[in-house]
C-alpha cells in the first residue's frame, strides 16, 4: 500500500498497464518528455521510449484519427485530451466514428481506445478548460463514460479502461488530482466499469453523485450526520451505462433521493438517472427526487465560479427538503 | 520607394510551377512522355483495362439499379476510372485501404464481392461484415476523416514493422478542405508513416465548384505544409495515375513518409443516385470537354495501337460483366433480415444493464 494522489494513482495505472502490455500506447500533447501538464504521464517517456509514448502536433482530431487506426491495427490506444473544453475538435473520431464500430461492423471490429481527459471547475482554469461535458458523451451509444472520485478508483478503473475491448472516455476532474491521498495497492487490480459504489452507508436519503461531487456529498452527509439524517452517498463512477441496481437497492431501503452533478441542470446524466429511478422505484419513493446541479449558464467566469458550482451546502439543504417531505 | 521584403507575386508563381501535372498518354491516346512510361506487361496492360471497363459497367448498372429502387445510396464513378482503378493499381493486397463513399470500385477490386458493396448501399449490415484478409475500412461517410484514420493505422504499420505494408485512402476536392485531411497528412508526415493520400478532384463538391473550394492553384500544394511531396497527375490518363501511385507507394514504403497525389479528373453525372441534377450547376461545354477526355477512351486507342484490344473483346466483358452484377444484385437479395436484438448485442463486448434489459425487450417482440 502505499499512500497515492489521485494523479499518481493515474500514472501508476498507465506505468503498470504498458509493462503488463506492450500493444499500450499513449499519445497526446505534451505528454512525453513533459508528462502530460498535470503529469499524468511523468516518466513513461523515459521508461518506455518515443515508440509507446509519444507527443502529437496539436491537433485533437487528428489525436481521435491517430487512435481510431491504431486500434485498427491491433494497438491499445490511451490518447489524452489535453483539456475536455477541447473535446468538440474531436467529437467526430470518438462519437461518430469509435462509438460506431462494433455496430457498423456486426461486431467484427472492436474500438479498444481510452480517451483520457481532465475536466471540472473550481480550479480557475481559462475558459473552456472546466466544463462538465460528460451529458454529450453518456448521449453517444457505443461509449463507456467513467468518472472516478478517488486515487483507488481511479487506478482500478483505468486499468479495466485499458482493457476493456470498447472506447472508453475516462473523465479526471481536476480537482480531485491533489486535494487528498488515499491507500492505493501496489499490484495491479481493476475496478469493474458500469458498477457503482456505495461511498457511504445511510438509511435516510440516498445521494447520488459522481466525481467531485462525490467529495462534496461525503461532507454533507457528515454535516446530516449531526442533524441526525442518515445519508447514503452512492458513487456512480460510470455514468454510462449507468448502474442502477445499486441506485434502486439503496431507494428502496431509504424511499428518498437526491442527485447531484456538477453539470449544469439541462438535460444530462442526472436527469437520465432521475427519469430511470422514477421508473423503476416509484412505489419506493416517499418524496419528490431532488436535484442539485449547476444553473444553465455558460460555464462561469473564474471570479464567480465558487458561487455557481454546486457544493456541501446545497446538497445538505435538498436532503433536509427530501427527508422533511 | 524602399523595396518590399518580400515579392509576393513570385512566391505564388514558384509554387504553381513546383506542381506541374503529370501526364503520358494525351486524350487521344497518344504516349507524350515515354521517359516515364510504367513497366507494366501486355497481360497488365490489359488487366488495367478489363478492371476499368468494369468499373464503367458497375457504374452503369448501379443507376439502374438505383432507378429501380434496387439500391440505396450510390455515388456515380463514370468518369473517374483511371483515378480509382490506376491508382488502386499500383497497391497490394496487403496494403490497407481507407475509402471514402464514392471508391466502391476499389473496395471491390481489393476483396469486397460486389453484392456486400449492394448491401452496403441498401443499408444491411452485412455489406460492412469484411472478411478476415480484407484490409479495407467501410466507405467513411464524414468527409476527410478518413484521412485521419489511415494516418493511424499507418502509424501502427510503422509499430508493428511491417514490410511492404502501406495505406492509402481517397477524397475529392471538396474533402481537401476538410481540417482533417491537412491533419492527416500533417500528422503523417511527422510520424513518417507508410501512407498515400489521394485528392480525386473531380470539379464539384457536389455542386460547389473547385475554385470555391481554396485559392491554392493546385490541391497537390496542401501537401508543402505538412512537408511531404504532393504530386498532381492526369487523372483521366492510367498509365501517369499507375506511374506517380507506384513511385509514391515505394517511397512510402520505403520508410520515407507520406506522399500527397491529386488527379485531375472528373464525374460525368450526378454526385450521387439522391436526385441530384448537375445540369443545374454545370454547363454543357464542361461534360463535352471532359468527355472528350474519358479515360476509357485513351485507353482503349492507346491498346489497340499496340494490338491488345478489340470491339470485340470489351463488348465480351461487358456482357460478362453485367451478368456477374445481375448475380451479386440477386445474391444481395438473400440477406437474413436484421433484428434489433441483434444490434444491441453488438453495442459493446460487455453490455451494461440498460442494453441487457433491452436485449430481453426486443428478442421477445422479434421471436413473435
Amino acid at each position: 500500500m502505499a499512500n497515492l494522489t489521485m494523479i499518481q494513482a493515474i500514472t501508476e495505472a498507465l506505468d503498470q498497464e504498458m509493462a503488463r502490455d506492450e500493444k499500450v500506447l499513449v499519445f497526446g500533447e505534451d505528454v512525453g518528455k513533459n508528462g502530460g501538464v498535470f503529469r499524468a504521464t511523468q516518466g513513461l517517456f523515459d521508461k518506455y521510449g518515443e515508440d509507446r509514448v509519444n507527443d502529437t502536433p496539436l491537433a485533437e482530431s487528428g489525436i481521435g484519427g491517430m487512435a481510431f487506426g491504431l486500434a485498427v491495427q491491433g494497438f491499445r490506444p490511451v490518447m489524452e485530451i489535453q483539456f475536455f473544453g477541447f473535446v468538440f475538435e474531436v467529437m467526430d473520431s470518438i462519437v461518430g466514428q469509435m462509438a460506431r464500430t462494433r455496430y457498423r461492423t456486426g461486431g467484427k471490429l472492436n474500438l479498444p481506445a481510452v480517451v483520457r481527459s481532465p475536466f471540472g471547475g473550481g480550479v480557475h482554469t481559462p475558459e473552456m478548460h472546466a466544463d462538465s461535458l460528460e451529458g454529450l458523451m453518456a448521449q453517444s451509444p457505443g461509449l463507456k463514460v467513467v468518472i472516478p472520485s478517488n486515487p483507488y478508483d481511479a487506478k482500478g478503473l483505468l486499468t479495466s479502461a485499458i482493457r476493456d475491448e470498447d472506447p472508453v472516455v475516462f473523465l479526471e476532474h481536476m480537482k480531485l488530482y491533489r486535494s487528498f491521498r488515499d491507500e492505493v495497492p501496489e499490484e495491479q487490480y481493476t475496478v469493474p466499469l458500469g458498477k457503482a459504489a456505495v461511498a457511504k452507508e445511510g438509511s435516510d436519503v440516498t445521494i447520488v453523485a459522481y466525481g467531485y461531487m462525490v467529495r462534496e456529498a461525503l461532507k454533507a452527509a457528515e454535516q446530516l450526520e449531526k442533524d441526525n439524517v442518515s445519508a447514503e452517498v452512492i458513487d456512480l463512477r460510470t455514468v454510462s451505462p449507468v448502474d442502477y441496481e445499486t441506485i434502486v437497492k439503496s431507494v428502496e431501503k431509504t424511499g428518498r433521493m437526491v442527485m447531484v452533478q456538477e453539470a449544469q441542470r439541462q438535460a444530462g446524466v442526472g436527469n437520465t438517472v432521475i427519469s430511470e429511478v422514477s421508473q423503476r422505484a416509484i412505489l419506493s419513493l416517499e418524496a419528490p427526487i431532488g436535484f442539485v446541479a449547476a444553473p444553465d449558464t455558460v460555464y462561469p467566469f473564474g471570479q464567480i465560479e465558487n458561487t455557481w458550482l454546486p457544493n456541501a451546502k446545497d446538497i445538505t439543504a435538498a436532503v433536509k427538503e427530501a427527508a422533511e417531505f | 520607394m524602399a523595396k518590399q521584403p518580400v515579392d509576393y507575386e513570385a512566391l505564388l508563381s514558384s509554387l504553381e510551377a513546383s506542381f506541374p501535372m503529370v501526364q503520358i498518354l494525351d486524350k487521344d491516346g497518344n504516349v507524350v512522355n515515354n521517359d516515364i512510361m510504367p513497366d507494366l506487361s501486355d497481360d497488365e496492360l490489359v488487366e488495367l483495362m478489363t478492371r476499368m471497363v468494369w468499373s464503367r459497367v458497375l457504374h452503369d448498372r448501379s443507376m439502374a439499379l438505383a432507378r429501380q429502387g434496387r439500391l440505396g445510396f450510390y455515388a456515380p464513378t463514370m468518369g473517374q476510372e483511371a483515378s480509382q482503378l490506376a491508382s488502386h493499381f499500383a497497391f497490394k493486397k496487403q496494403d490497407w485501404l481507407y475509402p471514402g463513399y464514392r471508391d466502391i470500385p476499389q473496395l471491390i477490386q481489393h476483396g469486397l464481392s460486389v453484392s456486400q458493396a449492394f448491401l452496403w448501399s441498401r443499408g444491411h449490415v452485412e455489406g460492412n461484415n469484411y472478411p478476415e484478409d480484407l484490409h479495407a475500412m467501410a466507405p467513411q461517410i464524414i468527409i476527410g476523416a478518413q484521412y485521419i484514420q489511415a494516418m493511424g493505422n499507418a502509424v501502427g504499420q510503422k509499430l508493428a514493422g511491417k514490410e511492404d505494408e502501406v495505406t492509402f485512402t481517397y477524397t475529392g476536392d471538396g474533402g481537401s478542405s476538410q481540417g482533417d485531411v491537412y491533419e492527416g497528412m500533417n500528422f503523417a508526415g511527422r510520424y513518417k508513416a507508410p501512407i498515400v493520400f489521394f485528392i480525386q478532384n473531380n470539379g464539384y463538391a457536389i455542386s460547389t465548384p473547385r475554385e470555391k473550394q481554396s485559392a491554392a492553384n493546385t490541391l497537390a500544394q496542401k501537401a508543402a505544409a505538412a512537408g511531404i511531396p504532393g504530386i498532381q497527375v492526369d487523372g483521366m490518363d492510367p498509365l501517369a495515375v499507375y506511374a506517380v501511385t507506384k513511385q509514391a507507394r515505394e517511397w512510402a514504403a520505403s520508410g520515407n513518409g507520406p506522399v500527397l497525389i491529386e488527379t485531375i479528373t472528373s464525374r460525368f453525372g450526378p454526385h450521387s443516385t439522391s436526385g441530384d441534377d448537375p445540369t443545374r450547376y454545370r454547363e454543357q461545354e464542361s461534360f463535352d470537354y471532359w468527355e472528350q477526355r474519358d479515360p476509357l477512351i485513351r485507353f482503349r486507342n492507346f491498346l489497340k495501337e499496340k494490338g491488345l484490344w478489340s470491339d470485340e473483346k470489351e463488348e465480351e466483358l461487358i456482357g460478362k460483366t453485367k451478368e456477374e452484377i445481375k448475380q451479386a444484385a440477386k445474391e444481395a437479395d438473400q440477406a437474413p433480415k436484421m433484428k434489433v436484438s441483434e444490434f444491441l448485442k453488438n453495442m459493446h463486448g460487455e453490455p451494461g444493464q440498460n442494453i441487457l434489459e433491452q436485449i430481453e425487450k426486443y428478442e421477445a417482440k422479434e421471436s413473435k
